[in-house]
Formats: structure tokens, sequence, C-alpha cells
């Protein structure tokens, strides 16, 4: 593992029970400063359950969680996503009525005065509006600003997910199968998104499924089996490892 | 303007405030089945400081406003717990529960009611009502109703998106609460008497209809379902007994050919020359 890189999530012995069954059994993992990180493992393996504990969705029955050195583990959600972590779904899920433009000014970061969200949001910090603006056209969405969300087609709504969990600017983005129903061009697409945004300094954890989107985009992958992780490493290690053939690609073959 | 068409205007005015504490509620996915409740604690209140403490009219309604803001806030709580039809079912109760409140508290005359207040004109109804609807049409451009329609729309996502939707939901309770007590003081004050019964379930129902058939998506849809439900009414009398029958039929006709109501975003925007095209 990279040991140089200052940690910014780190997971330690976390569990997570669902009526005595272990969703999460022990799980420990580092992303470090800076880096892209990917959890492979079969259906079932608890890599959504783990995404849900980190965001506070569900509460660790054991372990703890740090962001950046401070302790997340018992947070409420809106806290965390406040200290920096914003996330996407396995299934996108946007807000029914709003339009993409709509989505971006409702994630952006909670630094104004009550006051001042009180008012039109047109009358808004323009510094504010620049950036969101700024996210729009990095997402390639400015065509369909004004669109709603929901009517857009898949791949559009996948960039409108992303661009709203980006424009909270996080520390760490959670992706949850971002590159899922996607052709080899749009999932190409999505990578070049993704190294761009870890270029401008942003950490990223990501569930994917498709093995050869993971090799060729992630520092460091861990491999997800009955909630525990039982292999980790640089992809070609993870690869090679006979333990992962056994229990995620012989039986995804 | 003769006292007919006064006397319908005023009720126009009053339940589009009615209409409009149901709908900020809603626009956080609550729905409230009890406002009528906020609405007769409104009156009361604005009643007795008017009757009694000869306060003006206008801070009465201010003050009635705010105690029944901080009622709606401590119901707002427990109402986080409750979705869909067991929070309308819980509003409902609520509703009832002031009811039989003023019923029993003879202190402001039991069931017998309470009276002594001055008449106040449609137009002071009317500024009122109509500032309200304008308050709330500028809230509707803001980040805070944003953040109201994302916890409508996916509470899981709001909250991960950073919004604190406990805030945002009590906050609309609140909010709500103080617009129905005004409407409740405006009600006293138009009919100089009050008794429990004004404020039933009917009531809260009405408010519901108001925004449900005038279009639940924008604060204008609550004026118009508003002008349809005191209106339509009088237009039917030609038919006598049957006109109740016939507005509930009409009622109906609307809801099948527009679920959204009569107004929604789209089209609102197309009156306003302020929508693109999409």
């Amino acid at each position: 593992m990279s040991g140089t890189a200052h940690s910014l999530l780190r997971l330690d012995g976390v569990s997570k029970l669902f009526g005595g069954v272990h969703a999460l059994a022990g799980v420990s993992c580092d992303v470090p400063q800076g880096a892209i990180v990917g959890v492979i493992g079969p259906n079932g393996a608890g890599k959504t359950t783990m995404f849900n504990v980190i965001t506070g969705a569900f509460s660790a029955d054991a372990g703890t969680i740090s962001l950046d050195g401070k302790a997340i583990t018992h947070e409420r959600p809106h806290r965390i996503a406040r200290a920096g972590i914003s996330r996407t779904f396995q299934n996108i899920r946007l807000f029914a009525g709003m339009t993409v433009w709509e989505h971006l000014l409702v994630a952006q970061p909670h630094g104004e005065s009550a006051l001042r969200r009180l008012l039109p949001t047109s009358w808004a910090d323009p510094a504010a509006l620049r950036r969101a603006q700024e996210v729009l056209e990095f997402f390639g969405l400015g065509e369909v600003r004004d669109r709603v969300a929901r009517s857009l087609p898949y791949g559009l709504q996948r960039k409108v997910e992303m661009a709203r969990a980006v424009t909270a600017r996080p520390k760490l983005l959670l992706l949850d199968e971002p590159v899922a129903g996607m052709n080899h061009d749009e999932a190409e697409e999505i990578r070049r998104l993704m190294l761009a945004l870890r270029q401008g300094g942003l950490s990223i954890l990501l569930i994917e499924h498709d093995m050869a989107f993971v090799m060729n985009l992630c520092d460091t992958l861990y491999v997800l089996d009955f909630g525990m992780i039982i292999a980790q490493g640089r992809p070609d290690e993870v690869r090679a490892n006979p333990v992962v053939l056994d229990a995620y690609l012989g039986r995804a073959a | 303007m003769s006292t007919y068409y006064a006397g319908l205007l005023a009720d126009v005015g009053i339940l589009l405030l009615g209409a409009l504490s149901v709908y900020i509620i809603l626009a956080t996915g609550q729905l409230s089945l009890g406002n009528a409740g906020f609405m007769s604690i409104g009156a009361y209140i604005t009643s007795v400081l008017t009757v009694n403490a000869g306060i003006p009219v206008t801070v009465a309604l201010v003050m009635a406003g705010l105690a029944s803001g901080a009622i709606g806030v401590v119901v707002g709580f427990p109402a986080l717990r409750l979705k869909g039809i067991y929070l309308a079912m819980a509003t409902l109760g609520f509703g009832e529960m002031v009811r039989s409140f003023f019923l029993n508290f003879d202190a402001v005359g039991g069931a017998g009611g309470f009276h002594g207040m001055t008449h106040i004109s449609v137009g002071y109804i009317w500024a009122w009502a109509g500032a309200i609807l304008l308050l709330v049409m500028l809230l509707e451009r803001s980040r805070v109703w944003l953040e109201m329609r994302a916890v409508h729309d996916d509470e899981t996502v709001a909250s991960l998106v950073g919004l604190n939707t406990t805030v945002i939901k009590v906050a609309a309770f609140g909010v709500g609460a103080a617009v129905a007590a005004i409407s409740g003081g405006l009600f006293a004050h138009h009919h100089v008497y009050i008794e429990p019964g004004n404020f039933g379930f009917e009531r809260s129902i009405d408010f519901v209809l108001a925004v449900i058939l005038g279009g639940s998506t924008v604060a204008p849809g609550a004026l118009i379902g508003s002008l349809l439900l005191v209106l339509l009414p009088e237009m039917l009398r030609f038919i006598s007994d049957w006109r109740l029958a016939a507005f509930g039929v009409l009622l109906i006709a609307v809801l099948l050919v527009r679920r959204q109501g009569i107004l929604d975003r789209s089209l609102f925007a197309r009156m306003t020359f302020r929508g693109r095209p999409a």
C-alpha cells in the first residue's frame, strides 16, 4: 500500500449486522489522499453496505471510520456529507421534479447565511453560481441545464448524479458502479472525468463490476467477499491472486 | 361591491391562506390534515388579544402566527417519524384534539363560541393573503425551497448531499402552522363570531383540496384552487340541491384529466414567459 501518502478515509474493523448476518465483518481499508481506490467483489459481498455505513445511512455495529483523522463513525448523514463525503448510487437517484441546474444549486456547500438561502437563487453569491456553472460544463451538461434531469438519457443522468456529488465540493467521492449499463465509449468518458477530478485533488472510492474498468483506473483494489476483505493491493497483484480468482473471477465467469 | 361578492372574496382570501399553509408543509412531502387546528388556535388567540387585551388586530395576528408556529414546530417533531397515510391520520387527530380542547375550554366560551371582535374589511384580508402569497412565491425561487423539494423527492439523498432534513421538515410545519393561524385570525375578525365547529376536519380537507385541485407544485395553484372551491358551488346554484354533487363530479373530472392539478410548473412558466423550451 502507498504508505507515504496521507490517509483520507480509514475504516478500522468495521462490522454491520443484519439480523445476525454479518454484511460487513471487520472491514479495514484505507483511501490515501488523491488516490482512486476500487472495491470489487461478487454480488451480495457487502460493497454497497460499506458505502451506506461510510455515509451514515446505516450505523456501524463495530469498528471506527475516520475522515482526515476525524472520527465520523456515528455521525448523522448530513454531517458526514458536510465533512466532505459525497456519493452516487447504483440505481441512479435524482430528485424527481428538478432540472439539472437545480440539482447543482441544491447540492452546493453550506457556507451561505440563512438569510441568503431564503432569497431567490439568482441573487446568490456569484462565486457559488460560477462554481456550479464550472461543474456543469466540466460534465458537459451545459446544453441540458434547464431540462428535468429524470427526462434525460441514462448516460446523462449518471453524469448529473456525479455532478451533484462534485458540486458539494467533497474531499472524497464515493461512486457506486459509475459505468454500470454503459457502452465502452461512455465508460471511457467517465474514466476520463474521474482522472480529471483526481487531477483536481479529489480522492475517489468506487465500487465496480467491470473488471477491465477498475484494472485500468485504480491505484489500489480491495476485494470483498462475504463481508470480509479477502485481498488487496495493486490491480495487477489482485488479478494474479489465486484467492481472488477463486472467489470472484472464477465464479463470475 | 355588493355584500354578497365581498363575502365570497373574503372567503377566497381566508381559504387561500389555509391552502398555502398546507402547500408549504406538503412541499417537504408531509401531508397535514390538521391545519384547521392551527387555524382555530390562531382564531382564538387573535380574538382574545383584540377583544380582551385591546391589542390592534395586525399585532394580534403576528403574535398568533408566532404562537401557532411554535406549536407547529412541536407537532413537527413527532411527525418526523410518520409518513404518508400515517402522518395524515396523526395530523387529523391533532386537528380534532384542538377542536375538542376549545369545545371544553370555557374561558373562551366553550361550545357557546366567542364574540366581540371588530369586523375587518375584505381589503384588509386580501392585504394579508396577497402579501403572504407573494412571499411564498418569492421563497419558491430560493435555495431553501430547493432543499424542501429535495426532501420531498428523496429524503435519503437529500441528507446525503448535506441537507439537515429534520430542520427542514420541522420548520415547514412551523411556517405552515403560522400561516394557518393568520387565516384563522382573519376568519374570526371577518365573521366576528367563532365557535369550535368552524374548525372541523372538513375545513382541513378544504385546504388540502384547494391545493390538490389548483396544483400542488406552484403557490398560485393554491389561489386557483381556492377560487374554484369558493366560486364554483355558487355558480352552480341554478341546479340548487344538486350543486354539491355536480361540484364533486367536476372535481373528479379535473383530477382525472390533470392529476398534478390545474396549474403546474411548466404551465406556470409558460404563462409568465419564464420557461425555456424544454
